[in-house]
C-alpha cells in the first residue's frame, strides 16, 4: 500500500486543486480529504456519502453549580484560564485536560465527552473517499485526521486498492503532523514568491524530521522566474525531486468555478498535458516507488 | 482595538491586508503575526527582529528515586503522555499539553517541571510599528500556548493587528478571541465561499463584529458577494487581482510601498473598521 501526501507548508498554493487532478489521472486508488478543518476537495469530487460517523474528542468540563461549594480549587489547577470567577467554564478555553473533574473535592464538574465532529466514507467519479468536518472552533484536529487516515487504510485494503491520495492541511503543526507520519512519500506544492519559498522550507524540514521522502511541484512558477529558480535549487540541495512547473492559468479557477477537476475541463489542453507528466512522474519516482512497504501507523496527535 | 485578520482557506492574502493596513497607519500599533507554523509578515514588513527568544512550555520529570511506580500520573493524564511499564514511568513529551495534573497528583512528589521547547519569538521595529511573531518549533505539533503567549501583554488602549493562522480549529480561535473586530479576508471561488463560511461561522460563535475582504475580486464567480449579501456581512475592500499585483507579492513587496495609492485605500478600510466598533450595538 503506498500513500502519496500533497502539502504545502503556505496556503493556497494549489493543494486541493491539484489533489483533484492527481485524483482524477490515478487509478486502482482511495481518495482521503486531511484538511479536516477546511476541506475543499468535495467541491471538485462530488463524494456520494455512503456512511455518516460522529467524531467524539475528549471531554469538556461543566460545573455543576447545585453541587459546587465555592472552594475555587478548579480555578486554581486550571492552567488554560477556563474557568470564571463565578465557576463558569469557557468551553472554547478548556483544554479537556480534566485535571478540575478528577480533582473537585466536591465531584461537583462533570466531563463528558463532546462530538467535535463528522467523517464521512463515500463514492466518487474517481473511486472511494474519505472525508471529514471537524466542528467550528473544535480541537483534536490531529486525531480526525489520523482517523480519517487510518479508515482510508482499511478501506483501500478492503477494496484491494494500491494506493491512497492524502489532500493534507497547510501549516507544520498537528493536523500537518497527523497527516505525514507514515505516509510513502509526499509532494511539496510550492508558488514561487518569498512567502512561499520560506514555508517550503520550513515543511521540507518537517519530512526531513519525520524521514519521508519528498517531491516538490511549483505552481504558477511563471510570476516569478527567479524564484522558481531558487525553489529548484534548495529542492535539489534537500534531495528533493522536482517533479514539474506549472504554469499560472485561469482555467485552475475556471474548472474550480465549474465543480470539476483541472484535468477534466480542458483535456486536450497543453496545460492538462503537462498536469499528467507531472502525475507520470511522481507515479515513477523513487521516493513513491522504491520505498520498502510502510506499516508505521500514523501517530495518534492533537 | 485589536483588529485581528482571518480566513478559513489559507493564501487568500491575510498578511498582504494585515501588512498594508499596519503600514498604512502613521500612528503607534503592534502587528501580531500569529501564524506560527508558517509565519510570513516579517518578510513583507522587513523589521530589525531580533535575535530568536527560545519559548519553553512545561512537560513533567520523573524523579526515579522518589518515584513509586503508583500510576497516578499515568491515570490522570488524558493525551496519553505517561505511560507505565514494568513499574516504571515512560513519558512522550511531544504529547503533554502541560496540564499539569500529574504534577498535582503524585503522591511521591516524583513529579518535577521539566520542558519542551514550542518555538521562538522576535520583535522589531518599522516606523511607528512594533512588530512581534512567533516560529513554531519544526516537529512541535501544538501551536496555541505559542500564540496565546505572543498575544499576552496587549494593553486595552492599544492599536493590535493581528495576523491570524488559516483554518477554524485552535489556532486560528486562539488568535482571533477576544478581538474587538474580524477582517475576513477570501477569494471568490468554491473553496473560498466554502471556506469563508466556515470561518464566519467562527466569528459568530466569538460574538465579534467582522467585515470582508475579497482579493482577486474579478476572479471566479458573484457567489461570495451573494453570500456576503444574504448574511449582511459588509464588503469593506475589494482588491482586483492584477498580475503586477502578484509580482509585487512574489518579490516580498507591499502594495503601499510600490504603489502609494493603494496607502489611502487601507487608510479607509481602517476608518471603516473603527466606525463600525464604535457604533453603538444593535441589540440581537
Amino acid at each position: 500500500m503506498k500513500e502519496l501526501v500533497i502539502i504545502s507548508g503556505k496556503g493556497g498554493t494549489g493543494k486541493t486543486s491539484l489533489s483533484g487532478a492527481f485524483a482524477a489521472l490515478a487509478e486502482n486508488h482511495v481518495i482521503c480529504d486531511a484538511d479536516v478543518d477546511a476541506a475543499d476537495l468535495h467541491l471538485l469530487l462530488k463524494p456520494t456519502i455512503r456512511q455518516r460517523v460522529d467524531f467524539l474528542g475528549g471531554g469538556q468540563a461543566i460545573v455543576r453549580k447545585e453541587a459546587c461549594s465555592g472552594c475555587g480549587r478548579c480555578l486554581e489547577l486550571c492552567q488554560f484560564d477556563a474557568i470564571s470567577d463565578t465557576f463558569d467554564v469557557d468551553p472554547i478555553s478548556c483544554e479537556g485536560c480534566g485535571v478540575c473533574y478528577s480533582l473537585c473535592p466536591e465531584k461537583a464538574i462533570d466531563f463528558p465527552a463532546q462530538k467535535c465532529g463528522e467523517w464521512f466514507s463515500s463514492d466518487t467519479r474517481f473511486g472511494p473517499m474519505v472525508h471529514a468536518r471537524l466542528g467550528i472552533a473544535e480541537e483534536n484536529s490531529g486525531k480526525l485526521v489520523s482517523l480519517i487516515r487510518r479508515e482510508a487504510r482499511k478501506l483501500a485494503e478492503h477494496n484491494r486498492r494500491e494506493m491512497i491520495i492524502t489532500d493534507g492541511p497547510p501549516g507544520i503543526g498537528c493536523p500537518v503532523i497527523a497527516s505525514i507520519s507514515g505516509a510513502t512519500a509526499v509532494v511539496i506544492i510550492v508558488e514561487p514568491s518569498v512567502s512561499g519559498l520560506h514555508d517550503m522550507l520550513r515543511v521540507a524540514e518537517l519530512i526531513t524530521h519525520f524521514t519521508i521522502p519528498g517531491l516538490v511541484c511549483i505552481n504558477k512558477w511563471d510570476l516569478n522566474p527567479d524564484v522558481t529558480a531558487t525553489i529548484e535549487k534548495e529542492s535539489q540541495a534537500r534531495g528533493l525531486r522536482v517533479v514539474g512547473s506549472i504554469p499560472f492559468d485561469p482555467i485552475v479557477t475556471r474548472a474550480m468555478v465549474a465543480g470539476r477537476t483541472m484535468v477534466e475541463h480542458d483535456e486536450k489542453s497543453s496545460f492538462v498535458k503537462n498536469i499528467k507528466e507531472i502525475w507520470q512522474t511522481i507515479m515513477a519516482s523513487d521516493a513513491l516507488m522504491n520505498r520498502p512497504e510502510n506499516v508505521i501507523l500514523p501517530v495518534l496527535n492533537r | 482595538m485589536i483588529i485581528s485578520v482571518a480566513s478559513g482557506k489559507g493564501g487568500t492574502g491575510k498578511t498582504t491586508v494585515s501588512t498594508n493596513l499596519a503600514a498604512s497607519l502613521d500612528m503607534p500599533l503592534k502587528l501580531l503575526d500569529c501564524d506560527v507554523e508558517e509565519p510570513n509578515a516579517h518578510l513583507f514588513l522587513k523589521p530589525d527582529l531580533s535575535e530568536p527568544e527560545p519559548v519553553f512550555t512545561f512537560v513533567p520529570q520523573i524523579d526515579k528515586e522518589r518515584c513509586s511506580g503508583c500510576g497516578a500520573c499515568v491515570d490522570i493524564c488524558r493525551f496519553n503522555a505517561l505511560t507505565l511499564i514494568a513499574g516504571k514511568v515512560l513519558i512522550f513529551p511531544e504529547l503533554c499539553h502541560s496540564c499539569k495534573g500529574c504534577l498535582e497528583v503524585c503522591p511521591e512528589q516524583a513529579v518535577a517541571e521539566g520542558h519542551r521547547q514550542l518555538g521562538t519569538t522576535a520583535a522589531g521595529r518599522r516606523g511607528t510599528i512594533i512588530f512581534r511573531h512567533g516560529c513554531l518549533r519544526v516537529g512541535e505539533a501544538m501551536s496555541p500556548p505559542l500564540i496565546n503567549l505572543l498575544r499576552k501583554g496587549v494593553e486595552p488602549d492599544e492599536l493590535v493587528i493581528i495576523d491570524a493562522p488559516p483554518g477554524t480549529s485552535c489556532p486560528a480561535i486562539a488568535s482571533m478571541k477576544n478581538s474587538d473586530f474580524v477582517l475576513l479576508v477570501t477569494e471568490p471561488t468554491p473553496f473560498g465561499l466554502h471556506d469563508l463560511k466556515l470561518a464566519h461561522e467562527a466569528v459568530k460563535l466569538l460574538g465579534i463584529p467582522c467585515g470582508l475582504v475579497i482579493n482577486r475580486a474579478d476572479i471566479g464567480d458573484g457567489e461570495v458577494k451573494r453570500y456576503a449579501h444574504d448574511e449582511s456581512l459588509p464588503i469593506l475592500l475589494e482588491i482586483p487581482f492584477a498580475r503586477r499585483i502578484a509580482e509585487i507579492y512574489s518579490r516580498g513587496q507591499m502594495l503601499v510601498d510600490e504603489d502609494p495609492q493603494w496607502r489611502q485605500v487601507f487608510i479607509t478600510l481602517f476608518s471603516d473598521i473603527t466606525e463600525m466598533v464604535s457604533a453603538p450595538k444593535v441589540s440581537q
